[in-house]
């Protein structure tokens, strides 16, 4: 343990990123092979399952700290992070532990069979053999956040330093389903064939937002257009007769989505198609909230599946009769895609996500203006003889969205964040006017400064009304423009109506509350 | 006389009536007697002011000329029908608890207070009494403080670590008090020290009344930056982040201050690093001190007082809230700080 809570000491010491990347590389290139496959796991988020819920080890905590529980209930908010509140609460300790992070991820493993009074004896006992930041980062490892300001593109790039091997392979190695007890460091990163997990997928090209005039990236012969849809990307992958989907967040979804299983008897074997998974009906897109009722769901009732049936929109090959064929530009792996896609009969789950053909970028931009009737969220751009990349690279894909919607609210409840947000009120309700009575509609978290969020943050001290645990009801008085990309009815919630990504624009010092938008000012965006 | 009339609580300031004087009062009042030397307890305005002749340079330094009395720690006064004595708190140099005796009833006022002896400053003496007033800024168990060694040892590596990459070390601290604490602590060997001129200010007034401080440089206009490479440099913290800090480069930038042991506060500051050493007491030291007055009666005043005074009370204690006006270690002050 003592060798990765100095590594996790090193990263959260520094604010730089080289820093943090070269102490990632001296672990990689000192630590055991048990140590640095778990390092991996780790930092690319594969935990062990949760071995102890969260009220149990505050129970325990404030037990051993000799507190009651109210009492670190109210420290817990002041430090914002559960893993840190224990630490700091247990009695000091001078010992510190030897043992390596492999020996500990076996013991957080063997925790999660162990009968209830057994795991307590056993967590008490570790938490006496820990110095605090050990303790701090057993519980981390405990509870199954790994969060430490290190993205997993620092650790390959760590990774890539200390293994002289190309960032971008080793990011496709560290795709997929592994866990370090299906796998070695040497079978994972060093062994020469990849092609042994036929589930792998390839890391996901990424976009950069355009922030200035459209024009400035370049000739509109360079670039092909496509439409941005709002759904779930992922990557489809047809290898040795069986179908895997992998979602951008390297989610297997597989089994959510079993109407894509008939892809099987569409399309050719050895293939990876990246693209876009939609509730789709009646040859139109329906709005996410009809695909969200889908993704929380391991197995779908027939109503839904029905209701809200999904397909893949594709718009990239990656890989074709079992070749990676990612180096090739854009357009001749487009040129494939659309062969191979444009002849399937109807009721194929998988569709072509259409090109969009135009001449100059003012005609585009034209086009732009009609995305939200068109269920999209603005344009996709793609250079026409790019290969395709792991991760985001400046130049060559680009993502056009159309403004968003947006609407004048009163906050009415705000309550404190989390981590760095620790002790700011970040976390607002928004209501609008109806009649005389304000209806909370959404919450938003995001948009404003952090100079703003401390002087909110003294605001709300001043004008709180009512405290409900963490929640303070407040003065309906400061008015934030809310921006949103989409609004869709919904009987789940008290207004009626339910937004897609929903934040705050600006905070609008020139508006009292009275002037703030009504019900029916934000049901008429619905269109 | 009754127990509870020894001290009573106003929005002026904590009042004794037997001897018609306030404690660390907030509004100007006739008769003032004085914890210590930081700016939201000896405030202006005041006709007349009493404090240890310890705080009175920066007293004076801060407030100009103000009629000042001095107390030896340990001595008695008589103010009216009260006996006055300051005793050692450990929170600055010159910091004092003010221990008020009407009739035999004893109440002491801690102002701020740090119960772990830090080599520099008087160290904090408890004292039995019948009532105590308690700051509670760290009142939550989250709060430990570890040994000032250990935090020493940390700032010195990270010092020495800055200099061999040739880089200044910008260390924020507050311009009396910890900037002091610091300098008394850190291994002088390293390099030179530099401070901001508020903190030199303060220095020279310790210095003419006999603290031993390394000697350190003062940042002035025509210094050269470049003389002093790999430099400890200490100032307040709106200085480090201002247009003042600008003239070292390459530099790291760190906060020395009790806030610093949460790690959400740690990484929130626009600084590279984050040492928890703090002059008020830690959750141990607020318990362990309150149990060595014998006091049964104790008023919590600046910090998390609702949960601090609700936990003394499940602990036997008759114990309650007294709203004060002193603010400077607070949360909201540290973000303000920035």
């Amino acid at each position: 343990m003592q060798q990765f809570t100095d590594l996790f000491r090193q990263i959260d010491s520094t604010t730089s990123t080289n820093a943090k990347v070269a102490a990632l590389a001296t672990f990689f290139g000192t630590a055991s092979d048990e140590d640095k496959l778990w390092c991996i796991a780790l930092f690319s988020g594969r935990r062990p399952k949760r071995a102890v819920t969260s009220a149990r080890l505050r129970e325990w905590a404030a037990e051993a700290a000799g507190v009651p529980l109210w009492l670190l209930e109210e420290a817990y908010p002041v430090v914002g992070d559960l893993s840190e509140t224990i630490a700091l609460i247990l009695p000091p300790s001078d010992r510190q532990d030897a043992q390596p992070l492999s020996a500990w991820m076996t013991f957080v493993l063997m925790l999660a069979d162990m009968p209830e009074e057994e795991r307590k004896a056993q967590i008490l006992s570790a938490w006496g053999d820990l110095d605090d930041t050990q303790r701090f980062v057993f519980n981390k490892l405990l509870t199954g956040g790994f969060r430490v300001g290190v993205s997993q593109r620092l650790m390959t790039r760590a990774l890539a330093q200390a293994t002289d091997l190309d960032e971008a392979g080793i990011a496709h190695r560290l795709m997929g389903k592994w866990t370090p007890q299906t796998t070695s460091f040497n079978n994972l990163i060093l062994a020469p064939s990849i092609q042994d997990d036929l589930s792998r997928p390839y890391p996901f090209q990424l976009a950069h937002g355009i922030e200035g005039d459209v024009a400035d990236i370049g000739p509109p012969t360079d670039w092909s257009a496509e439409w941005k849809w709002d759904g779930i990307r992922g990557q489809m992958i047809l290898r040795g007769g069986e179908m895997h989907i992998w979602s951008r967040g390297e989610e297997l979804m597989t089994d959510r989505f079993p109407e894509l299983r008939k892809a099987l008897d569409f399309l050719p074997q050895g293939i990876v198609m990246d693209g876009e998974i939609l509730a789709y009906k009646d040859g139109t897109p329906l709005p996410f909230n009809d695909l969200q009722k889908r993704i929380g769901r391991k197995t779908v009732p027939s109503s839904l599946l029905k209701s809200a049936p999904v397909v893949m929109q594709a718009y990239d090959l990656l890989e074709y009769d079992g070749q990676d064929i990612r180096e090739r530009p854009f357009a001749a792996r487009r040129a494939l895609l659309d062969r191979m896609i444009q002849d399937l009969p109807p009721d194929a789950p998988v569709i072509l996500s259409p090109q969009v053909t135009f001449s100059d970028w003012a005609e585009l931009a034209a086009l732009r203006e009609t995305s939200r009737d068109r269920m999209a969220e603005g344009l996709m751009l793609k250079r026409k003889d790019g290969p395709y990349l792991a991760g985001r690279k400046r130049g060559e894909w680009w993502k056009w969205k159309i403004d968003p919607l947006t609407i004048d609210a009163v906050m009415i409840y705000a309550q404190s964040g989390h981590g760095r947000r620790a002790n700011l009120f970040t976390d607002f309700t928004f209501a609008v006017w109806n009649g005389n009575e304000l209806v909370p509609f959404t919450k938003a978290y995001s948009g404003l400064t952090d100079a703003e969020f401390n002087k909110i943050t003294r605001w709300v001290r001043a004008n709180t009304q009512e405290r409900f645990g963490p929640v303070r009801r407040v003065t309906p008085e400061l008015v934030f423009e809310i921006a949103f990309e989409g609004i869709a009815e919904s009987k789940r919630h008290k207004s009626g109506v339910a937004l897609r990504f929903p934040r705050m624009l600006r905070w609008r010092h020139d508006k009292p509350a009275q002037e703030a938008n009504t019900l029916t000012d934000l049901k008429a965006l619905m269109g | 006389m009754s127990r509870s009339s020894v001290l009573t609580f106003t929005n002026k300031g904590i009042y004794c009536p037997a001897g018609d004087f306030y404690l660390d009062p907030w509004r100007p009042v006739d008769r003032a007697v004085i914890s210590h030397a930081h700016s939201d307890h000896a405030r202006f305005g005041h006709r007349h002011y009493l404090a240890t002749p310890q705080s009175a340079p920066v007293m004076r330094h801060r407030l100009g000329d103000i009629a000042l009395d001095t107390l030896p720690y340990g001595e008695t006064c008589q103010i009216g029908y009260a006996k006055v004595s300051l005793h050692p708190a450990g929170h600055v140099p010159g910091s004092a608890q003010i221990r008020v005796e009407v009739d035999g009833e004893v109440w002491v006022f801690s102002g701020d207070y740090k119960p772990e002896p830090d080599g520099f400053c008087e160290a904090f003496e408890p004292q039995r009494c019948h009532a105590f007033i308690s700051e509670c800024t760290f009142g939550l168990p989250v709060f430990n403080w570890q040994p000032q060694q250990m935090v020493m040892d940390e700032i010195n590596s990270w010092w020495a670590a800055n200099r061999d990459e040739g880089r200044f070390s910008l260390l924020a601290a507050y311009s009396f008090g910890k900037a002091q604490r610091l300098l008394a602590q850190v291994d002088p060997s390293i390099g030179p020290i530099l401070t901001h001129g508020a903190v030199e200010a303060t220095n020279a007034a310790l210095r003419q009344i006999g603290y031993h401080l390394p000697n350190t440089v003062q940042v002035t206009a025509d210094l050269d930056p470049n003389a002093y490479k790999g430099a400890l440099v200490i100032a307040p913290p709106s200085a480090i982040g201002a247009a003042w800090a600008k003239r070292f480069k390459p530099a790291q930038t760190a906060m020395a201050s009790g806030w610093m042991r949460l790690r959400g506060i740690r990484r929130r500051r626009s600084m590279d690093r984050g040492f928890a050493l703090s002059d008020h007491a830690d959750w141990q030291g607020l318990n362990d001190s309150i149990r060595a007055t014998g006091a049964e009666r104790i008023f919590v005043t600046h910090g998390y007082t609702e949960v601090f005074s609700r936990w003394l009370t499940e602990q036997g204690y008759d114990a309650s809230i007294v709203a004060t006006e002193y603010s400077d270690d607070s949360l909201e002050q540290a973000e303000v700080a920035e």
